[in-house]
């Protein structure tokens, strides 16, 4: 197969890449290893778009960061991606951690990041009447807001698809050459030529690079742990609490998401297997002890789900985009560490410029649509909206998880779009079936059901994720 | 708007004795609104024996106790709308459901039956450090897969939790050809029924480990093993004592907890034990008109018990339909001293019926005496062979007992060893 | 020699004391009722269980069906009784109590079907 560009890796940069080339009358690939996109650090991040105030002014982090979050709107209201912007808080838990917060402020008027101002403990209380006795004060970040992101991902990349790019799942890349000017990728799915490529694989955008002779590239996994807490918890703080930042990350943070649960996390540490993502019982437990100090109402007997995602932490400390000192027509979007997802917009627009540079201006479609329809969401509409989707369609009069009230029909929405779900965590991202208190314990078998009735596959042959990760064996007779 | 006397939600065990009650009772107009595609609620996956013993004076398979309710059901007049979703109930008593027949419909009902059941405790609430992939999953989703849709969940088997529900699934794993390598239990005791103990562990040589946990899950797309270790008394995993587990499966068994959603919404008011509403000995909950039975209220571990409840609330509903419910004067009763919680949590005094009050203890006692009291005085004392957690008790108000009480009293059970 | 067994004929799961001399049992006690007594006696020369697991169905709703043996069968024949019942198909409709396999094993008991399925 023979494309002009081939994007590697499918999380929220590669995705957002994908689409807004897109536009062009050009030939794209999106290759992604495992079963669905959004399967690496996109889906266990803090789910966070970032004000940006944290990055170092002049880095392409600040200057990512900040530009993000003002194209940031349009994306996700030309997705229908829910964004909700919540608002940011650092609070400072001693005297002695003001003036952190004094250089945040600073840093962040540099970076242009609007509207900043720091609360003395009265102020804050009043924000966040939860806020833990021990906080002194706090730096207020009107623009931070809360987005989910692998609904961002999976929208990027059904526009995408229906714009004419091609997602390639399963598709690991293993070798690259160089042949008659074009690159020609090794990948399980066979060989695929382009012109271009572009390096958006995370945790092993550095492995990727080596591929072509680039190894300038060093990435550190930096891997961290998350609580997922009941939806009666997701009211205890309506902002995004977050602590004094090390030089480990922005530290343990307490957030609203989009759906309405409680986040908790990350831990931080660094590990050597990319994609070695269990958590661990010191992460757990360090994530509980300090977010009890932002917010001690927190409880772990409201967990739902506990998990972990790795970040591709660059040696250098910045974001690696460019072309690569190998090939100028491999461009990497590597070391995407937090603010990633924040700027993941923004790098999509700078990968434009690159490419378009490069090849002296792609030419554009005429009925490119930068629309996603806004998918069925039945939980949220109202009795009336409900009764007549029912009329028009009984497959949404059929509700399959409960805890979330997910019907039937929106998971045959979810299976049947462009680039849809192939696996139950698929389902799960795209519906939030399976999502709720009881963790799948329901609806898991009927989700499995239909895939399998939907794919036309035995029961069997369904996973969870993709690869062996199969739910059941054989038939018991 | 369709009008009913009674709306029950719910088809398992619970909803249909309370509905079949209050049929009996002379109730005219009642339907029974059921998620699932058959009534009979989660007995039609329990196919092993043991249901009815105190019921029907015979042991049953739990799809042959629910099929002599549902036989019931269908001779009556009492509608049903299976493969139906309750999604709320408003303060003045509407229920909207729906499903893809009908679509969404409203029912305007004098009196409603919450018999929503339970859930299982999934792997979240267990922080349980390590991968996440294919292979876990509850000991009841297991159950549906091998005994509904005929399919193996796994081959190496781990279980954690020691509940009827584990024991039973360790059984039926084996005979289904697994290997279950161990049961593993947090508590020093089983939460189990003793007997499953016997002829679902002790009869195949499965290890039952007490004070033991699962710390860590291993494999990247299916389980490939786990590391248990043993627990202290605080219930903390002692260091040094990890063992590697090879297993596909990791069944998890760890309790199992009201759906309260609907109860919630509509704004009745929870026992913070049970995760139950509160009721009064109809099983009316607080909110006028809204009785509950069954797993909803309280996790039994016998459906007999279960139906004997359920008839409760079906009489309750009726008398309330008709306005024979009387007022009265209500105190609270409490469970102290090993007690954990005691169902109903209020007594009307001015009550014409003995009444039982069921609880659970939050131990394992041998020997200990069940002793009730009220204003200081004892009012009943029974020594009992074994109290355990898994096995609910009760014991018994008389009429008699109630008129020396007046409405500061209060009806306290406690164990005495 | 005595020996100490949990009744299971009920929940209740009564600690029972069985003496036993020359292979006979001489007494029993901590059984609640009759059936304790019962169950410790045959406990002790041949141990007997119910058995209960499902059968493949041939145009039902459902790939199988619920089973169980119609009396108990000696616990060291379980697994042959499953092998039998493992390779049977019966054919919907399925009512409760249907005779799936008769006198299995020639241990003169029927498994009997414990649901019905009336088919597709």
């Amino acid at each position: 197969m023979k494309y002009d560009v081939a994007v590697i890796g499918a999380g929220v940069v590669g995705s957002l890449i994908t689409r807004e080339l897109s536009k062009y009358n050009i030939k794209i690939a999106l290759l992604e290893r495992a079963n669905d996109c959004a399967m690496g650090a996109t889906k266990a991040n803090s789910a966070i778009v970032h004000a940006g105030f944290d990055a170092v002014p002049g880095t392409l982090k600040a200057k990512l960061n900040v530009r993000g979050v003002e194209l940031m709107k349009k994306v996700c209201s030309e997705l229908h991606v829910p964004l909700k912007n919540n608002e940011a808080l650092v609070v400072a838990f001693s005297d002695d951690e003001i003036p952190h917060l004094k250089e945040l402020l600073e840093r962040g008027v540099k970076n242009g990041v609007p509207e900043l101002r720091i609360v003395n403990r009265e102020e804050l209380v009043k924000l966040e009447p939860n806020i833990g006795d021990t906080a002194v004060g706090a730096l207020v970040a009107p623009t931070s807001s809360i987005v989910c992101p692998y609904e961002l991902t999976i929208a990027g990349v059904e526009n995408a698809v229906t714009n004419g790019a091609e997602f390639l799942r399963n598709c690991e890349v293993k070798n690259i050459k160089k042949v008659d000017g074009d690159f020609v990728l090794d990948t399980t799915l066979g060989d695929i030529t382009a012109t271009y490529v572009i390096n958006a694989a995370g945790v092993h955008s550095g492995e990727i690079a080596a591929l072509i002779g680039d190894d300038s590239i060093e990435i550190v996994v930096r891997h961290g742990d998350y609580y997922l807490l009941d939806k009666s918890q997701g009211s205890l703080v309506s902002r995004t609490i977050f602590q004094c930042p090390t030089k480990m990350g922005k530290g343990v943070l307490v957030s609203p998401t989009v759906d309405g649960n409680l986040i908790v996390g990350p831990s931080a540490e660094d590990i050597d297997d990319g994609d070695d993502v269990s958590t661990t019982p010191v992460g757990l437990d360090k994530i509980y002890v300090n977010a009890i100090k932002s917010v001690p109402a927190v409880s772990l007997r409201n967990a739902i789900t506990s998990f972990s995602g790795n970040r591709a932490h660059p040696t250098s400390d910045d974001f690696i985009i460019g072309s690569s000192k190998a090939d100028k027509n491999f461009i990497n979007a590597a070391g995407i560490e937090s603010p990633g997802l924040s700027s993941a917009p923004a790098i999509a627009e700078m990968i434009d410029g690159i490419i378009n540079e490069l090849s002296g201006g792609f030419e554009k479609k005429e009925n490119f649509d930068p629309i996603r329809p806004e998918p069925v969401r039945f939980r949220h509409m109202t009795t009336e909206e409900r009764a007549k989707l029912i009329e028009k369609n009984k497959a949404y009069g059929r509700i399959v998880c409960r805890c979330e009230t997910i019907t039937e029909g929106e998971i045959l929405d979810a299976i049947h779009a462009p680039a849809g779900a192939r696996d139950v965590d698929g389902v799960k991202r795209r519906t939030r079936a399976g999502m709720g208190r009881c963790q799948g314990g329901f609806c898991g078998s009927k989700v499995v059901e239909i895939l399998a009735r939907e794919l036309n596959v035995p029961m069997n042959e369904i996973t969870k994720f993709g690869g062996e990760s199969k739910i059941m064996y054989h038939k018991t007779k | 708007m369709l009008n009913y006397d009674l709306v029950v939600v719910g088809g398992g065990p619970a909803g249909m004795a309370a509905a079949l009650k209050a049929k009996e009772e002379g109730v005219e107009k009642i339907v029974i609104l059921e998620r699932a595609e058959t009534l009979g609620g989660i007995l039609e996956q329990c196919i092993h024996t043991g249901f009815g013993l105190h019921y029907f004076g015979e042991e049953l398979s739990g799809p042959e106790y629910a099929g002599r309710f549902i036989e019931q059901v269908e001779k009556t007049d009492i509608d049903v709308f299976t493969d139906t979703m309750v999604l709320n109930i408003s303060g003045d008593n509407v229920v909207t459901a729906v499903n893809n027949n009908e679509g969404l419909m409203q029912f305007k009902a004098i009196a409603v039956v919450l018999a929503m059941g339970c859930r299982e405790r999934p792997r979240g609430a267990l922080s349980i450090a390590g991968s996440r992939p294919a292979g876990i999953m509850t000991a009841g989703t297991a159950q549906k897969y091998v005994n509904i849709d005929g399919y193996m969940p796994g081959k190496k088997v781990v279980i954690l939790g020691s509940g009827d529900i584990g024991l039973i699934m360790a059984r039926r794993m084996t005979l289904e050809g697994a290997e279950v390598k161990v049961v593993c239990e947090l508590m020093p005791y089983s939460g189990g029924l003793t007997r499953n103990i016997v002829q679902c562990l002790d009869d195949f040589g499965i290890p039952l480990r007490l004070s033991c946990t699962v710390v860590k899950t291993h494999g990247k797309d299916r389980l490939e093993g786990v590391t248990v270790a043993k627990v202290d008394d605080k219930l903390q995993p002692i260091p040094g004592t990890e063992e590697y587990i090879e297993c596909d499966t990791l069944l998890l068994s760890v309790g199992l907890i009201p759906e309260n959603e609907l109860s919630k919404d509509v704004g009745v008011e929870l026992d913070r034990v049970t995760s139950g509403p509160v009721v009064d000995e109809y099983r009316e909950t607080l909110h006028p008109g809204i009785f509950a039975c069954g797993n909803v209220l309280q996790v039994h571990d016998l459906v007999d018990y279960v139906t004997e409840e359920s008839q409760i609330a079906g009489k309750g509903a009726a008398d309330y339909i008709f306005g024979k419910k009387k007022g009265g004067t209500f105190i609270n009763t409490k469970g102290i001293n090993g007690v954990r919680y005691i169902v109903p949590q209020r007594v009307n005094i001015e009550g014409e019926e003995n009444l039982k009050l069921y609880f659970r203890v939050g131990q394992v006692y041998k020997g200990a005496k069940v002793v009730v009291e009220c204003d200081g005085k004892i009012l009943s004392s029974k020594k009992k062979v074994k109290l355990a957690p898994g096995e609910m008790e009760n014991v018994t108000i008389t009429t008699e007992m109630l008129k020396d009480m007046n409405k500061d009293s209060e009806i306290i059970v406690r164990v005495e060893e | 020699m005595k020996k100490s067994l949990i009744c299971v004929s009920c929940p209740l799961g009564c600690p029972i004391e069985v003496e036993i001399e020359n292979g006979e049992v001489i007494s029993v006690s901590g059984n609640t009722c009759k059936r304790g007594d019962q169950y410790a006696r045959t406990e002790i020369t041949n141990p007997v269980r119910s058995l209960t697991t499902s059968v493949k169905v041939e145009g039902g709703v459902h790939p199988v069906v619920p089973v169980k043996s119609a009396g108990p069968v000696p616990k060291d024949k379980m697994f042959d009784c499953m092998k039998v019942i493992n390779e049977a198909t019966i054919k919907a409709p399925v009512k409760i109590g249907d005779i799936v396999i008769e006198n299995i094993c020639g241990l003169g008991v029927d498994i009997v079907a414990t649901n019905c399925d009336c088919g597709k």
